[in-house]
C-alpha cells in the first residue's frame, strides 16, 4: 500500500511540473502583449523597457521558467493585469463555489448514472434499457450551453422552481448542478450497463442464485459493488472533464466560480490570471485522479497487491 | 404452481430426485438446439450417483437446468419431469425455486478460482444462505460458518472468515464452495466436476471430504465428472451420457464389471484393469457430434464398431436387455421426441419410463455387447 502510495504520488508531482511548464509557454501562444496591456496606449517606450525589465521579460526562458516556478511554489501567481490585485487571492476567494459546483454535479451524476445503469442492465434490451440508453446518449451528445439555457427556461423562467441565477442556496445549486453532471449522468448510466451486465455472467453470480437469493439481492449485494468499480474510478477523472463545463455552466447561471474569472480573464488576456487559473485546474486534475487511484483498493481487495 | 405428482410405486429405497425424459433446447441464433434429450434418473436419499460423460454432452446444462439456474430464453425445458422431493420443479416458479436453492437443494461448480465473490469475505458469503434461508442475523450466522469450515476441514477458521478469495489457493475455495453448499444442510448436492480444475493430490482431498461429510450427514450427491477412476471411487450408481443421451445407467459395480453399451465398453477397455483416477473419456477414436449434427439414429453409430443398419435409422430406447419381456421397456425413450411434450401431458403418469436406478442395468442400444 505505502508503495502503491508512493509511486501515484511521485508520478502526480511529474505531471504537475509538466503542467507548469506549459502554462509557461501559453503566456507566449496567447497573441498579447503584456508590456503594452499593463504601460497603456501613450506609453512611452522608455517605460515600456522599464516594464519589460520589471517582468523579467529580458531575461533567458529558462531563467524565466524558473523564477517563475520559484513564485508558484511560494504560492504566489503574480498580479493580476486588469484588476491590478493579487492572483492568488483572487482565486481563493473564487475556488469555494467552483468547489461546490462540482460537488453538486458529481452527487447529481451519481445520482442520474447509477440508478439508471441499473436499470437499463437489469432491462437489457427491453424497451426501458432502449429509452434509457437513448435518453443517456442524447444528454452526452447536447452541448452544454444548450442544456443549461434549456434547463435555466424551463425550471427557472417558465416553473418559477429555481432562482434564475445566482450563488447561496441548495437552490441555487441545483440547476448548474444538474447541467454539469447531466452528460458525466448519461456516461456513468452506459459505464453502469455494460459493467452491470459484464458483471452478471460472471461465475461468481451463479453462485450467488444457487444460493437462493432473489435477483433483485444478487444484482444490488454481489453484481453492484464489483460493476461500481469502473464507474467509481472515474469520479477523480470527471474533474477534469468539469473544469471545461465550469467555465460555460458558471456564465450561464452567473455562479462565481474561477471558470467565470477564468472567462473574464479571457475577454481581457489577463495572462496572469488565465495562467492561475490553468495551474489550479491542473492541481484539481491531478488530485482527481489520485483520488480515483486511491478508491480502487477500497472497493476491490485484489488492487492491494499491486 | 408447483405440481406435485402422486408416488409412481413403490421403491425399494426413497427416490429424493427423480428426472424424467426431461428434454433441454437452447435458442440460438442459428435456430433452436436440442442438447439434452429425454434423459431418465434418479437419484435415492444418501446414495452417490455418477453422471459420466465426455466434454460437451451436456452434464452442466443438466446439472444447473436441474437448480433452474440456466437463464429462459435462451434455455428452455422442453419436455419432462424434474420431481424432487414431490415438487416438480420444471414446473416450478421463480419463488418456490428460490426456497429450494441453496436450502434443500445445493450445487458447487468447476471453477473454485471464479465461483467466489472476490469482494466479499469468505464468511459473508458462506453465511448468506443462513441469512436467506434460516432468517438468521449476521452475528447469529457466524458461529455456524466457523463450524461449518472446520467441518470442511479448513484450519484457522477465525481466519479464513475474514479473508477474501484471492487470498486463498484453489484447493481452500472448493472447500469453502463446499461449506456455502452445506450450510443449510441441504438433501442434495449437485458437483458439477468438483475436481477437475484442482491438481491431483488436491482432488483426492475433496473427493475425500465429499465422503466423509456423505456418511455424516447422509446427503445424496450427484456427481457429475468426465473422470472414470472419479466414478468408480465415489459413485453407487452410474448414468453414462453421450451426446445429450443416456447411453448405459447401472449400479456402479455391475457398469464396471459388464459394460453393455459400446461405448462404455470401449472407454473401460482403453484403460487396463478398468479405470483408474485421471482416465478420462477421450480414448475412442472420433469427436462426439455437437447438438443439431447428431443424425437421426443413434448418435454414436459413427464411432461404434457393432453398429447394425437399423442404428442410424432408429433412436434405440434406454431398456435392461436381461428383462426384456418381464419388464416394460422404456416408453418415454421410444416416443419421438418431437410429440414428447404432448405425450407427456396426455399420457398417464404410469406411462413414464421409471428412472429408478435399482439394480437394473439400462442400456440404449440396438445392438449391446453381450
Ligand atoms: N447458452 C447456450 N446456448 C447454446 N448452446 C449451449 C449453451 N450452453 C451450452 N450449450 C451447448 O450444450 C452442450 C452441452 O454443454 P455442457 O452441458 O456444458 O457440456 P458438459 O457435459 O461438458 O458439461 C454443448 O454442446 C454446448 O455447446
Ligand atoms: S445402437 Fe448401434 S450404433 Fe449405437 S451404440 Fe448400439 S450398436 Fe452402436
Ligand atoms: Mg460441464
Amino acid at each position: 500500500m505505502v508503495l502503491y502510495l508512493a509511486r501515484r504520488l511521485s508520478a502526480s508531482a511529474l505531471i504537475l511540473v509538466g503542467v507548469t511548464i506549459v502554462t509557461f509557454c501559453l503566456t507566449f501562444l496567447i497573441p498579447a502583449d503584456p508590456v503594452a496591456m499593463i504601460a497603456g496606449r501613450n506609453s512611452t517606450p522608455e517605460m515600456r523597457e522599464q516594464i519589460r525589465i520589471q517582468l523579467g521579460l529580458d531575461k533567458p526562458l529558462v531563467e524565466q521558467y524558473v523564477s517563475y516556478a520559484q513564485r508558484l511554489a511560494r504560492g504566489d501567481f503574480g498580479t493580476s493585469y486588469a484588476r491590478k490585485s493579487e492572483v492568488g487571492p483572487l482565486i481563493a476567494s473564487r475556488l469555494p463555489a467552483t468547489l461546490l459546483l462540482m460537488l453538486g454535479a458529481i452527487i447529481a451524476e451519481l445520482l442520474i448514472g447509477i440508478p439508471a445503469g441499473l436499470y437499463a442492465a437489469s432491462r437489457r434490451g427491453e424497451t426501458g434499457d432502449k429509452v434509457a440508453m437513448t435518453l443517456s446518449f442524447l444528454t452526452v451528445s447536447t452541448p452544454q450551453f444548450v442544456l443549461g439555457l434549456s434547463l435555466l427556461y424551463f425550471f427557472a423562467y417558465l416553473l418559477g422552481w429555481f432562482p434564475l441565477s445566482g450563488y447561496g442556496s441548495l437552490s441555487h445549486l441545483i440547476l448548474p448542478a444538474v447541467t454539469l453532471g447531466l452528460a458525466g449522468g448519461g456516461w456513468y448510466s452506459r459505464m453502469m450497463r455494460s459493467s452491470m451486465i459484464e458483471i452478471l455472467r460472471q461465475d461468481y453470480i451463479r453462485t450467488a442464485r444457487a444460493k437462493g437469493m432473489s435477483e433483485r439481492r444478487v444484482m444490488l449485494v454481489h453484481a453492484l459493488r464489483n460493476a461500481i468499480l469502473p464507474v467509481v474510478a472515474m469520479i477523480g477523472l470527471d474533474v477534469g472533464i468539469f473544469m471545461s463545463g465550469v467555465v460555460v455552466v458558471e456564465n450561464v447561471f452567473g455562479w462565481p466560480g474561477i471558470g467565470q474569472l477564468m472567462w473574464q480573464a479571457i475577454q481581457s488576456l489577463d495572462i496572469p490570471v488565465i495562467m492561475g487559473v490553468t495551474t489550479v485546474a491542473a492541481l484539481f486534475i491531478v488530485a482527481g485522479n489520485l483520488l480515483a487511484d486511491l478508491v480502487a483498493p477500497l472497493i476491490d481487495p485484489r488492487i492491494r497487491l499491486r | 404452481m408447483p405440481v406435485r405428482v402422486k408416488k409412481m410405486r413403490q421403491d425399494k429405497k426413497q427416490q429424493l430426485l427423480s428426472v424424467e425424459g426431461l428434454s433441454i433446447g437452447f435458442a440460438t441464433e442459428e435456430g433452436p438446439i436440442r442438447v439434452v434429450e429425454d434423459i431418465s434418473f434418479a437419484v435415492a436419499s444418501g446414495e452417490t450417483l455418477g453422471l459420466v460423460g465426455e466434454s460437451g454432452c451436456g452434464k452442466s446444462v443438466t446439472a444447473q437446468t436441474l437448480m433452474r439456474l440456466l437463464p429462459s430464453p435462451p434455455a428452455r425445458i422442453e419436455a419432462g419431469r424434474i420431481v424432487f422431493e414431490g415438487t416438480d420443479l420444471a414446473q416450478a416458479g421463480e419463488a418456490r425455486m428460490r426456497k429450494i436453492r441453496g436450502n434443500e437443494l445445493a450445487m458447487i461448480f468447476q471453477e473454485p478460482m471464479t465461483s467466489l465473490n472476490p469482494t466479499m469475505t469468505i464468511g459473508a458469503q458462506i453465511g448468506e444462505a443462513l441469512l436467506l434461508h434460516r432468517g438468521l442475523g449476521a452475528g447469529q450466522a457466524r458461529p455456524k460458518v466457523l463450524e461449518m469450515l472446520t467441518q470442511v476441514g479448513i484450519g484457522r477458521p477465525e481466519k479464513r472468515f475474514a479473508q477474501y478469495p484471492h487470498e486463498l489457493s484453489g484447493g481452500l475455495r472448493q472447500r469453502v464452495m463446499i461449506a456455502m453448499a452445506l450450510i443449510c444442510n441441504p438433501r442434495l448436492l449437485i458437483a458439477d466436476e468438483p475436481t477437475t480444475a484442482l491438481d491431483v493430490t488436491i482432488q483426492a482431498q475433496i473427493l475425500e471430504l465429499m465422503k466423509a461429510l456423505q456418511r455424516d450427514s447422509g446427503i445424496a450427491i450427484l456427481l457429475i465428472t468426465h473422470d472414470l477412476g472419479v466414478v468408480e471411487e465415489m459413485c453407487d450408481h452410474v448414468v453414462v451420457m453421450y451426446a445429450g443421451r443416456i447411453a448405459e445407467a447401472a449400479p456402479a459395480a455391475t457398469l464396471f464389471a459388464r459394460p453393455r453399451h459400446p461405448y462404455t465398453a470401449g472407454l473401460l477397455a482403453a484403460s487396463p484393469r478398468n479405470a483408474r483416477r485421471g482416465a478420462t473419456l477421450t480414448t475412442i477414436p472420433g469427436t462426439v457430434p455437437p447438438p443439431g449434427k447428431r443424425g437421426q439414429g443413434c448418435s454414436f453409430a459413427d464411432r461404434c464398431a457393432r453398429a447394425l443398419e437399423r442404428c442410424r435409422r432408429d433412436v434405440p430406447p434406454l431398456m435392461d436387455h436381461d428383462k426384456v419381456g418381464s419388464d416394460r421397456p422404456n416408453l418415454a425413450s421410444t416416443i419421438d421426441s418431437n410429440n414428447l411434450a404432448r405425450n407427456l401431458r396426455e399420457k398417464p403418469v404410469s406411462a413414464f419410463s421409471h428412472p429408478a436406478p435399482g439394480d437394473e442395468h439400462r442400456v440404449a442400444c440396438w445392438n449391446p455387447v453381450p
